[in-house]
């Protein structure tokens, strides 16, 4: 907007009214869009510049690949090796997700057993609880001694680590409704059905989208960790397997090329996740609400 | 709400709908809330329960929602309670912000199984009756807080309940708000015909709308004496400046004063 000087030297916009207002909103307005750019430059920037340093830090030391591989060997091998790592990818990511949904189905329906059930709650918390505080590493050996299925071992491994903070959170939900709206639910003569279909359930579905995000996370951790102990051998390997057989062969940068697809698929996660969490809540959840 | 063929006799002439007899509730603790409470709810009567904090107000109200079971005495619906008896304001607006306004006022018939486009009419007139025909599909947080609160009030209503409970509904209000909203609870409780009982520490505003006032005192909660406002509804600005709206909530103020130990008075 075009500011003219008046007689008594003050600025003035040209309507005459509401003088430096506008260049406080202008100024305003300029701050966050620098902000809203910044958000993704600045992330992008860092990430290149260490890429790029690491690419020099190979060369400049002329370290030998088979030792530290510079970037775009790792990518080359990606893409020479897209066949092998693909289907290894395909595995690890199947059983994430299989073991993510058993623990999304595990989780909740625990967790609404338990608010329907005191006593269930009382006989069966302290066996979610050991599970979860016992390291995977730790348990996985005796579970691939025990089930005769690779893939069936793989499962139960990442869903013990997934299905926990599903679980608490869930249980958290669920009780966590509003006292009046109960008392409502009460007044009403709800049945058991109904107060959980529409007070409970919907009480629980930020907690349990808080949940399903680290789920996610864990669900991979578990799939990999899982498989590293269940080692060689066996048919349909994942990537953890790939890392491991490529260690053994000193094949450097095909480890790194699995790292970043795990790395990859970590972040996919993550964001496909959040992603759930932010369109489920958008309109009513104060985590999610866009203030203005 | 598709019959208002309650026409409201007056006072001493009334149905009675509800009885408390004798009512006492203790806490696990020991604490009196309430000690011998005997009161006869009327069909259209606008009955105030006003009192000091902790005299058991909202105690004597949760034992009529059937919240809680009376440590002794009896309770008793005149004809037997029904499934569309209650309608409950909180003081809170008490409103599921994952569901729309509509949808909010929709949970008394939902819960009883009714299809959504079945009543789909009296949702839209209950929104009406409060104003809020144009917010029908806004979440509740896009709402003030006195809006709430009217979506709360026509949740209340829906059902056309023989009986509203209200417990200091406006107390969160600022005093324009509430006035607003006094005004338009009685052209509500005159087009409904329904029977209200309200909680509030207000003098004003129980002279204001009802035409029983229970004054209460604490330990125990009891009711000490009960002011009976004769004035006509509809009762507007004319009502809140006349002589005889004083002269009530002079002797209301002066007969909840009494009820206070000295040291209590400040
Ligand atoms: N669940 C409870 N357990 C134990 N004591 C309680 C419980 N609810 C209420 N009381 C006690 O009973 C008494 C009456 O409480 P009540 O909530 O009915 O008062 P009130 O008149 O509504 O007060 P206020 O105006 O502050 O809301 C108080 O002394 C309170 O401490
Ligand atoms: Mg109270």
């Amino acid at each position: 907007m075009a500011v003219v000087e008046d007689t008594t030297g003050k600025a003035v916009n040209e309507s005459g009214a509401g003088p430096m207002f506008d260049a406080e909103e202008e100024r305003f307005a300029r701050a966050q869009r620098i902000e809203s750019i910044a958000k993704w430059v600045l992330p992008i920037f860092v990430i290149s510049l260490t890429i790029w340093l690491w690419d020099r830090v190979v060369v400049w030391n002329e370290i030998p690949h088979y030792i530290l591989p510079g970037p775009g060997l790792v990518v080359q091998t990606l893409i020479e090796d897209r066949v092998t790592l693909g289907w290894s990818l395909l595995v690890t990511l199947q059983i994430t997700f299989m073991a993510l949904a058993v623990a999304i189905i595990g989780g909740v329906g625990l967790a609404v057993l338990f608010a329907q059930s005191r006593f269930a709650e009382m006989s069966f918390s302290p066996f979610a609880v050991i599970l979860q505080v016992t390291p995977i590493v730790s348990i996985a050996p005796l579970i691939f001694i025990y089930v005769e299925s690779r893939l069936v071992g793989l499962l139960l491994c990442a869903w013990i680590v997934a299905f926990f903070p599903i679980l608490a959170n869930t249980t958290l939900g669920l009780k966590s409704a509003d006292h009046n709206l109960r008392d409502l639910m009460t007044i009403y003569k709800a049945t058991r059905w109904q107060r959980l279909r529409y007070l409970q359930l919907p009480s629980a579905l930020p907690y349990f989208l808080g949940g399903l995000r680290i789920a996610g996370g864990l669900a991979l951790i578990g799939a990999v960790v899982a498989e590293y102990v269940a080692g060689t051998g066996g048919i349909g390997s994942g990537l953890a397997f790939r890392i491991l057989e490529a260690g053994y062969r000193l094949n450097i940068p095909r480890m790194f090329a699995a790292l970043l697809l795990i790395a990859l698929t970590g972040v996919v996660i993550f964001a496909t996740t959040s992603l759930i969490s932010h369109l489920a809540l958008r309109k009513w959840h104060e985590s999610a609400v866009k203030r203005e | 709400m598709t019959k208002h063929d309650r026409s409201i006799p007056p006072i001493g002439q009334r149905e009675p709908v509800l009885r408390l007899q004798e009512v006492d509730k203790t806490f696990n603790g020991g604490i009196v809330a309430l000690r011998r409470l005997s009161l006869t709810v009327n069909q259209g009567d606008f009955i105030s329960l006003l009192g000091p904090s902790g005299c058991g107000k909202s105690t004597a109200l949760r034992l009529i929602a059937g919240l809680m079971r009376p440590s002794l005495g009896r309770i008793l619906w005149e004809g037997g309670q029904g499934s569309d008896d209650l309608g409950v304001v909180f003081q809170e607006p008490t409103l599921m912000p994952w569901a729309t306004v509509a949808q909010n006022v929709y949970l008394p018939f939902r819960l009883r199984g009714k299809s959504y486009a079945s009543v789909k009419d009296q949702i839209a007139e209950s929104l009406a009756l409060v104003g809020l025909e144009k917010f029908a599909n806004s979440y509740p947080r896009e709402l003030s807080g006195g809006m709430k609160m009217r979506v709360s009030i026509a949740r209340a209503l829906v059902t056309n309940p023989r009986l509203i409970l209200m417990d200091e509904p406006f107390a969160a209000l600022d005093e324009i708000t509430r006035q607003k909203l006094n005004d338009d609870l009685l052209a509500l409780k005159a087009n409904m015909g329904a029977t209200v009982i309200f909680v509030t520490h207000s003098v004003f505003e129980s002279v204001f709308l009802s035409d029983r006032i229970l004054v209460m005192a604490a330990r125990p909660g009891r009711i000490v004496k009960e002011i009976v406002v004769d004035a006509p509804y509809p009762r507007g600005l004319d009502w809140r400046t006349s002589p005889e709206y004083a002269r009530i909530a002079r002797e209301t103020s002066d007969t909840l004063t009494s009820t206070l130990r000295p040291e209590e008075i400040h």
